[in-house]
């Protein structure tokens, strides 16, 4: 898939954040905006899935160590065609599927029940060792955020895929620089991200993560690399492609009103355009 | 009882996952750098590949046994009582528990018989703790016969499963035909007078307590209860109307364990009087097991003097 095709869905799965969070009248928008990207390349070129076979045993998995973009996860689902888009505006219902942080009891596809910061990154390396003893050759992907890294879980799960080796596996941190109570350095400071992973044994790529080719160029080189776990660090603008919400701390964990729905909306249809 | 063989639950835990293992090709035992003292290195010993050692990181170990269980194995995430409920309670009730992974969790050195180590390292909550996880199977196995059939059971069973293992050796209960099923208590004496409910080391103090009592005419009904999630109320209400007296006793909390989920059962479906055997609502201490077990009343002589004080009453 070319870059032009990429950012058409990336553009879609942004549309659906902002569908699904103004339906909820809650949610986080601004982390799964800015890692929306990542999500697409994910889902439509970097990893070996089915959605007709969610549970397919040799599948790469997925696990959003950062829950609270669930409806990043949800958009990019539903591009590929794990489940109907006009499940969107369910997000958060009473009874939905689509809960307000991802479930693997309520839909099938999400690899892993996630929301409690820190977990996910331990879940991942526990599959990918999964893969190692069972000789079975899929990958498993984590995504996490620069303010997760301030979990200590995080670093007691680096250490173990550091140690045992795991090359099948790929930490993403989307480090788009704020969390909910400010910037992550007025928050506590989890910087240099980069030289934490790689005395935690990983095989570092610092990049971009809203551009396409060196998000291409990135995951290629992860599966290049042999007996060490690979960490991408993606520096991404939080709230990516919606004007009032770039960059702004406040659109951590808001969902756009009715008129900020509309903007929101019109940014992205502008951008769409754009990609023609 | 000084003629009765003697062997810690844990050992059974360590021996039983190592016999098992030609059975299940799919069991991996994961530790936290505590498999000489848990006796996973039993099963270290013999299956080097299927062992994981995660380090003394007991929250990071809890997600790797929930990855583990989504790749098609089943793992055993082993550490203290301490440790795997206290320290890890989230990741076993968010990593675990939420999506019903098929992981089990083998704790060992529960309870105060954990001895010389004191109250940091002797959990009395790890029961009430699992016990509130929805979905999640608690079993607290009496002997090494009951260990090592409840490891078996928790392998064939598909969900997550919490099993209490203790540190001191405790007399052999139960023969080889005993019947273990999860879920199912089992009356090991029948009585007329008070009925006594019992788990752990506690069983073999109840037994010892019954045959005093007996010496003073007094009928006490002893019932196992290995499982304490889901707990055999049926077992549990007919006793009590047979004796409309019951006992609990365990080393664990009066709070929220086996005499919790007693107390639930009862107060809601057959309002029984009741007392809790246990440790009553304190922190342990220092000590010999066996002098501990004396002091805190869980021995059979503390037990024996207990049942007959509420039964006097």
């Amino acid at each position: 898939m070319n870059n032009n095709e990429l950012r058409y869905f990336a553009n879609e799965v942004r549309k659906s954040i902002i569908i699904g969070t103004h339906s909820a009248k809650a949610g986080h928008p601004g982390g799964s905006l800015s890692a929306a990207d990542i999500f697409t390349f994910l889902y439509f070129e970097e990893m070996h899935i089915d959605p007709l076979n969610p549970t397919m045993p040799d599948r790469d998995r997925f696990v959003l160590s950062k829950g609270q973009t669930a409806p990043g996860l949800y958009g990019v689902m539903a591009e590929r065609g794990y489940f109907p888009k006009e499940e969107i505006p369910t997000l958060r219902h009473t009874g939905a599927r689509l809960q307000g942080h991802p479930s693997m009891q309520y839909l099938p596809g999400i690899d892993m029940s996630s929301g409690s910061l820190g977990q996910g990154i331990s879940v991942a390396c526990g599959m990918a060792k999964g893969a190692k003893i069972q000789n079975k050759d899929f990958r498993v992907y984590t995504l996490l955020g620069d303010g997760e890294l301030e979990e200590g879980q995080v670093w007691e799960a680096a250490m173990f895929a550091g140690a045992k080796k795991l090359d099948n596996l790929v930490v993403i941190v989307d480090n788009n620089n704020l969390q909910i109570d400010g910037t992550i350095t007025e928050v506590n400071n989890p910087y240099p991200i980069d030289k934490k992973f790689e005395a935690f044994n990983f095989h570092v790529i610092n990049i971009d993560g809203n551009d396409f080719d060196q998000i291409r160029a990135a995951f290629k080189e992860a599966r290049a690399t042999k007996g060490m776990p690979t960490a991408i660090i993606a520096k991404t603008v939080k709230g990516k492609g919606v004007s009032f919400m770039e960059n702004n701390v406040n659109w951590h964990g808001v969902a756009p009103n009715d008129e900020q729905f509309e903007i929101a909306m019109k940014d992205l249809e502008r951008i769409g355009e754009e990609i023609g | 009882m000084a003629d009765v063989k003697k062997i810690a639950t844990r050992q059974s835990y360590g021996e039983a996952l190592r016999d098992l293992a030609e059975e299940y090709p799919n069991l991996v035992v994961l530790d936290a750098d505590l498999s000489n003292a848990t006796k996973t290195g039993v099963f270290k010993k013999a299956y080097p590949d299927r062992f994981i050692n995660c380090g003394i990181a007991e929250s990071d170990m809890m997600g790797i046994a929930a990855g583990l269980s989504t790749t098609g194995l089943i793992p055993f995430a082993s550490t203290f009582a301490m440790f795997a409920t206290g320290r890890a309670y989230e990741q076993v009730r968010n990593s675990i528990g939420y999506p019903h992974l098929n992981v089990k969790i083998g704790a060992t050195h529960a309870g105060i018989s954990v001895g010389e180590d004191g109250a940091s390292h002797q959990c009395l909550e790890d029961l009430a703790l699992m016990r509130m996880i929805p979905g999640m199977v608690v079993m607290c196995p009496a002997d090494d016969t009951e260990a090592r059939m409840a490891v078996k059971a928790a392998l064939d069973y598909v969900g997550p499963v919490y099993i209490r293992f203790g540190r001191a050796a405790v007399p052999v209960v139960f023969g080889d035909d005993y019947k273990f099923e999860i879920g199912k208590g089992a009356i090991l004496r029948e009585g007329t007078d008070v009925t006594v409910v019992a788990n752990g080391l506690c069983v073999a103090s109840a037994l010892e307590a019954a045959d005093k009592l007996a010496a003073e005419g007094i009928s006490a009904e002893v019932i196992n209860i290995c499982t304490i999630k889901p707990l055999d109320d049926d077992l549990i209400i007919a006793s009590a109307k047979k004796t409309g007296k019951v006992v609990t006793a365990e080393e664990h909390s009066i709070v929220g364990g086996l005499g919790g989920a007693v107390a639930e059962c009862l107060s809601e479906k057959c309002p029984t009087p009741l007392y809790r055997i246990g440790v009553r609502d304190r922190f342990g201490e220092s000590g010999p097991a066996g002098e501990l077990l004396k002091k805190y009343k869980l021995d059979g002589q503390g037990v024996y003097e207990q049942i007959k004080e509420f039964v006097a009453k």
